[in-house]
């Protein structure tokens, strides 16, 4: 394996985190939902994840775990912010607060204990070939996560379901006179996001570190917030921007590694730093902003009938 | 099935504005004591404990000051920012930038002694956190970036910022490798009220004195009006001539400078140093606040008591079988009560059925009117 | 599978009876019986509020009916959402279009078929239907690129691909121009023609009594007649409609007032879209002097708001020369300094622009007046002085007639028409010596409009300048001295009065220019 090869795969693994809560925000906010809890829903997915895995012995009963911890507190989310249409950006915050609270409270059997690793997948024979280990021997969610990004960019644009999520996303009084149920969908599209972030969280805790530590997520689900900003709601720039941020994130360690003689708090702000350059160079360009922003995102809506 | 369906009210209501705080705390008590009864607790005691006990004596309702100084001073300012529709989740940071530039001063200059300090200590937090605010202000007044995003980034940036300063120039050499800048000088100590009775220090009065200053500003003036309008829609400021921008500064820098002022307060009143960590959260936990006081800062006032008590009350919370970590969770669980009962003041909560029979069934000389509900 | 033979007896496709909607304690629809035959085309007429939209919102199955039944083909239904009304067979074509600016106009179309169309079949079907009608359509365009006129084809050839029987048009001529709706007329009989039913809803008479081969005209959610509008006169028509005599507006001859200097003066004013979707000003001139009404016609979206906001200084120029007001170069001036020139502004959108919904309305009155009469309510520090405000409500409440709940209620809970008479008011209040207004009675009811177009003729007459821009032709032939009318970006030359007709103003509503005229056929091609 070439020095190439493993930082490629030191990227990879910290990509994939901020790639899969992304990714299901990126449909959320497709779908007109501001949700800021991602925070919230990736510690509680963490946490759950790694107690499951820790109980049952079985890194994807963890994994599964997560994805279940994640849509059930979606649904918070999805109770106020879509049935009492409350404002979004508050809930989101609130969700995120509670995660922070409850996953810390869960988890605090957890501390300093060893967690289960969910194990990368080889296939035999292909990982020799040239960058095969960094193709074909990466952990389980590494290949999810590329096959969610795939499966979402297929379904916004080439499915009328996604069509109709669009649709709802850009305008909501029109999606609502045609007859579509705006608040179902938009329920369905939490739930995903909530999932999505609660297996983002699970990588953290089965893949990336293999323990709990309190408050694990260090703002990785702000940062996915910010990608799909970045990203301007597209499946596939988000993949790029993600493995962006992941190499930064890994660039700092190994400036470390190097003996750099630079305050490791100031590597450690690196990534922070770089979601407000990255944000700040996408808004730049309002006119692009304006045509990719989904019109009614944050927006209360509430159905007359 | 049977749903819930919003009915918007024409006005809204001032029943549900005045008593919506309550009912969120209600039932997060509520919520609270099953949680206790679920962990095979009293939930009696056990909220006699969290909730009346703090209250009973007087050193812990000079802890409750304590923490409510901050909480209200920053909360404060987050009213004027969340009315103006700006999304300041930074507070954490511009609290901890403003404890950082306050104590600059009894730091770097020991030689300065003086009934001087204090206030430039002061002066210079409130400064030192207005300036931070401005960061995701100047970006989102210049370029419209998200400033949900940008302020709450800054939040780390302070702390590892704080921690290097602590742990590197700023460490006390005499503290034994121990991470913490020296104690400061007595003239630096933002001292206590009652110091026979407790720690309270003057940083409560100064969130009194803020709330009652900025609440004046927000119902009474010009420049309050300003800040309304832009919030509830920037079009029709914009029709009035105000400056969406200006007032973008202004909410930031406000909030930003109460919170380092807050910060400062904590470091020179509470502390009495600079150390890794200087909060256990407020500026968070004063989001809560904002919001359980209904963005008036008088709200705030006694929201912060309430949320002081969480903290006060969460000490009691391990001999009931939780840890003192469950008092962030409640504070989670407060803040959306207090979003889903809010929602109670510009909507009445209908409870529908779907109409008994299908019209198939219904012969409709006989029967031409179709429930298809109840209020 | 016929039960009840007996519902066969009668010949009406749709028939409503005593169908009720109460929004809380409104009752906007009150037990509202109505039938439309096969191959008729059926007018519902009414007022601003009169529970037009509320009704065909529940035949469409987007709003749930509180009492009643409607039935089709003689079966009594419940349709409890649009799929559904569109499986029955009725077709809507709605007032404020229901399409989506970011999507193309295939996949709009696509949102209200059924799903397992393919989009490239729908753009197909799309195109054929729309050379069958001569509606020419494009299903690759992004919507939020096209005019009014355009979403309208899409919004009708997305109901027709469904071959309803009975197509329900809510105020489909408000966004057309006269030529246009001729055309759509022409569609519409031809939809007759071949067996469909039309519920047909307006307000303007004269087309009903054009089009309609019967009429039921509701008014406050109640029925009030029925009648064969080709046997009535617009005047008949509209004391049904109000249930009272509207006083028309009396406009005293514009030579009986002495004509002063210009008072607005807009110079070759060019404005670069400032949103993706909004329109580049080009080259604007006008001047309108004192004592005289100019309207500005043109179908919406053609850069009505983007003027409005250049004159109002909410967008100010680069040269200060380009607006010039009361003789005062005021095109780097902001909105407030504009007035304190002397100007006042009314814009479109009253909810959101020129009011703050959930603000009181003596607040309201602060919104526009804290920088031209801070004297009056501002004390020392900016203080607000609360009850030199609310007196003053009071006295514009007042004299507008201005009806409310509360003595000093939100914004939000007034009706349209009373909101726009307290919004009017503000600044007539201050007798500005300008004034611009946007669509000054839209969904304003008859008797507040014509208390707001009187007010305007008599500001003008008493020596101010008073612009109007409108889509409401008759209104701008009523109350203007000189129309001029807008068109993508560009302002004609103002036609005075005397020589203006509705079809040289529709002409040029069209944008009769030579160069549109080929980009129009190469469109059609």
């Amino acid at each position: 394996m070439g020095m190439a090869e493993a930082i490629l795969i030191a990227v990879a693994t910290a990509a994939t985190p901020l790639l899969l809560a992304a990714i299901g925000e990126l449909v959320v906010e497709r779908s007109g939902v501001l949700n800021l809890g991602v925070e919230g829903m990736m510690l509680m997915g963490a946490v759950c994840g790694f107690g499951a895995a820790l109980l049952t012995g079985s890194p994807w009963m963890g994994a599964l775990a997560g994805i279940l911890a994640g849509v059930l507190f979606s649904l918070i989310f999805g109770v106020l912010a879509l049935t009492l249409v409350t404002n979004q950006v508050a809930t989101g915050l609130a969700l995120t607060l509670l995660g922070i609270g409850a996953s810390g409270m869960v988890g605090e059997a957890f501390i300093g204990l060893p967690g289960v690793k969910l194990q990368p997948i080889s296939v035999p024979g292909l990982v020799d070939l040239p960058f095969g280990r960094f193709l074909f021997s990466q952990d389980p969610l590494f290949y999810i996560s590329l096959l969610l990004v795939a499966g979402v960019a297929w379904f916004l644009f080439r499915t009328r379901a996604g069509l109709t999520l669009r649709s709802v996303g850009d305008n909501h009084g029109s999606a609502h006179a045609l007859g579509i149920d705006v608040v179902r969908l938009r329920y369905l599209a939490v739930m995903f996001g909530g999932g999505c972030a609660g297996l983002a969280g699970a990588h953290l805790s089965l893949v990336y570190t293999t323990q709990w530590i309190e408050n694990m997520t260090a703002g990785r689900g702000w940062i996915a917030l910010a990608l799909v900003v970045f990203a301007s709601w597209r499946p596939w720039r988000l993949l790029l921007s993600a493995y962006l941020f992941g190499a930064v994130s890994i660039g700092q360690l190994h400036a470390q590694a190097f003996g750099i003689s630079v305050p490791s708090q100031f590597l450690s702000a690196l990534p922070y730093l770089a979601t407000i350059l990255v944000l700040v160079l996408i808004s730049r360009n309002r006119r692009l902003t304006m045509i990719n922003t989904p019109a009614s995102l944050g927006q209360a809506f509430v159905p007359d009938r | 099935m049977t749903r819930l369906e919003l009915v918007k009210r024409p006005q809204h209501s001032v029943l549900f504005s005045a008593l919506s705080p309550f009912l969120a705390f209600a039932l997060t008590v509520v919520a609270g004591a099953l949680l206790f009864a679920a962990l095979g607790a009293d939930p009696a005691t056990a909220l006699y404990a969290y909730f009346v006990e703090p209250l009973r004596e007087v050193w812990s309702l000079h802890e409750l000051a304590v923490k409510a100084a901050p909480l209200i001073l920053i909360a404060v300012g987050l009213c004027v920012c969340f009315q103006s529709n700006n999304w300041n989740i930074g507070a954490e940071g511009q609290f901890t930038i403003g404890a950082i530039t306050g104590s600059a001063i009894p730091i770097l200059l020991p030689e300065f002694q003086g009934i001087a300090v204090l206030p430039l200590m002061l002066l210079f937090g409130a400064l030192g956190g207005a300036l931070y605010a401005g960061i995701p202000a100047l970006l989102k007044a210049r370029f419209n970036t998200n400033e949900i995003l940008t302020s709450l980034m800054l939040v780390y940036v302070a702390q590892l910022f704080l921690d290097w300063l602590v742990r590197g120039p700023w460490r006390d050499p005499a503290a034994m490798n121990f991470p913490q800048a020296p104690r400061f000088a007595p003239d630096a100590v933002l001292p206590e009220m009652f110091p026979d009775s407790g720690r309270a220090h003057w940083g409560f009065v100064l969130a009194l004195v803020a709330a009652v200053l900025v609440w004046f500003m927000l119902a009474k003036t010009l420049r309050g009006f300003q800040v309304r309008v832009i919030g509830q829609s920037p079009r029709a400021g914009r029709f009035a001539g105000f400056s969406l921008r200006q007032n973008i500064f202004f909410a930031f820098l406000l909030s930003g400078a109460l919170a380092g002022l807050a910060g400062i307060a904590e470091v020179s009143g509470a502390i009495g140093r600079l150390q890794p960590s200087i909060s256990p959260g407020y500026g968070f936990a004063a989001i809560i606040v904002a919001f359980l006081g209904r963005l008036n800062p008088l709200g705030a006032v006694a929201a912060g008591l309430v949320l002081a008590l969480t903290y006060i009350g969460g000490e009691a919370l391990p001999s009931y079988g939780l840890s003192e970590r469950a008092v962030r969770a409640f504070q989670g669980i407060l803040l959306f009560f207090v979003l889903a009962c809010d929602t109670l003041i510009h909507y009445r909560v209908r409870v529908v059925r779907p109409a008994a029979a299908a019209p198939d069934q219904v012969s409709p000389a006989a029967q031409p009117e179709l429930s298809h509900g109840h209020g | 599978m016929d039960p009840r033979p007996e519902h066969h007896q009668s010949r009406a496709l749709l028939d409503v009876r005593g169908l009720t909607k109460m929004f809380g304690e409104l009752r906007a629809c009150d037990r509202i019986d109505l039938g439309v035959a096969s191959g008729e085309i059926h007018a519902l007429l009414g007022e601003n509020g009169a529970g037009k939209s509320t009704l065909v919102k529940m035949l469409f199955g987007s709003l749930e009916p509180t009492a009643g039944a409607i039935f089709w083909k003689g079966r009594p239904v419940r349709i409890t959402s649009p799929a559904e009304a569109r499986r029955l067979g009725l077709g809507m074509v709605f007032q404020h279009f229901s399409l989506v600016e970011a999507l193309t106009a295939a996949e709009n179309i696509a949102l209200s078929l059924p799903p397992d169309t393919p989009l490239r079949a729908v753009a197909s079907r799309a195109k054929a239907l729309s050379e069958a009608y001569g509606l020419p359509l494009d299903p690759s365009a992004l919507v939020g690129d096209l005019s009014v006129g355009e979403r309208q084809r899409i919004e009708i050839i997305r109901c027709l691909l469904l071959e309803p029987e009975l197509v329900i048009l809510d105020e489909p001529t408000s966004v057309l121009t006269p030529q246009e709706a001729e055309r759509l007329f022409d569609t519409l009989r031809r939809l007759k023609g071949e067996g469909k039913s039309i519920l047909y809803i307006s307000h303007r008479l004269s087309e009903v009594q054009q089009l309609c081969d019967t009429a039921t005209v509701l008014r406050h959610g109640k029925v009030v007649a029925r009648c064969d509008p080709r046997g009535e006169t617009p005047a008949t028509l509209a004391r049904m409609m109000v249930g009272a005599e509207v006083a028309a507006v009396s406009r005293a001859p514009l030579a009986s007032v002495a004509q002063g200097a210009p008072l607005l003066e807009v110079r070759d004013l060019s404005r670069e879209p400032a949103t993706p979707f909004s329109v580049r000003l080009k080259g604007i001139r006008l001047a309108v002097t004192a004592g005289e009404v100019v309207g500005v016609a043109g179908v919406a979206g053609n850069g009505q708001t983007e003027l409005f906001e250049s004159l109002s200084g909410e967008h100010r120029q680069d040269a200060a020369s380009l607006v010039r007001i009361a003789g005062e170069d005021a095109g780097r001036m902001g909105i407030s300094g504009r007035r304190r020139l002397g100007a006042g502004f009314v814009p479109e959108e009253r909810l959101g622009h020129g009011a703050a919904p959930r603000l009181l309305l003596s607040e309201n009155l602060l919104l526009s007046r804290h920088a031209t009469d801070a004297r009056q309510f501002l004390g020392g520090g900016g203080v607000i002085r609360r009850g030199a405000v609310a007196a003053a409500a009071r006295r514009i409440s007042e004299l507008m007639d201005v009806r409310k709940g509360a003595p000093d209620p939100e914004a939000a809970s007034l009706s349209g028409g009373n909101l726009q008479k307290f919004i009017i008011g503000r600044e007539l209040d201050r007798k500005p010596r300008v004034l611009v207004v946007n669509q000054p009675t839209w969904g304003v009811d008859a008797g507040a409009a014509s208390r707001i177009r009187n007010a305007l003729v008599e500001l003008a007459r008493s020596g101010s300048a008073v612009l109007v821009i409108s889509q409401d032709l008759d209104e701008l032939f009523e109350i203007s001295d000189r129309i001029a009318v807008m068109h993508d970006g560009t302002l004609s030359e103002p036609l005075p009065r005397g020589e203006a007709t509705y079809e040289k103003v529709g002409l040029l509503m069209g944008g009769a220019s030579p160069s549109h005229h080929t980009l129009h056929r190469e469109m059609v091609a």
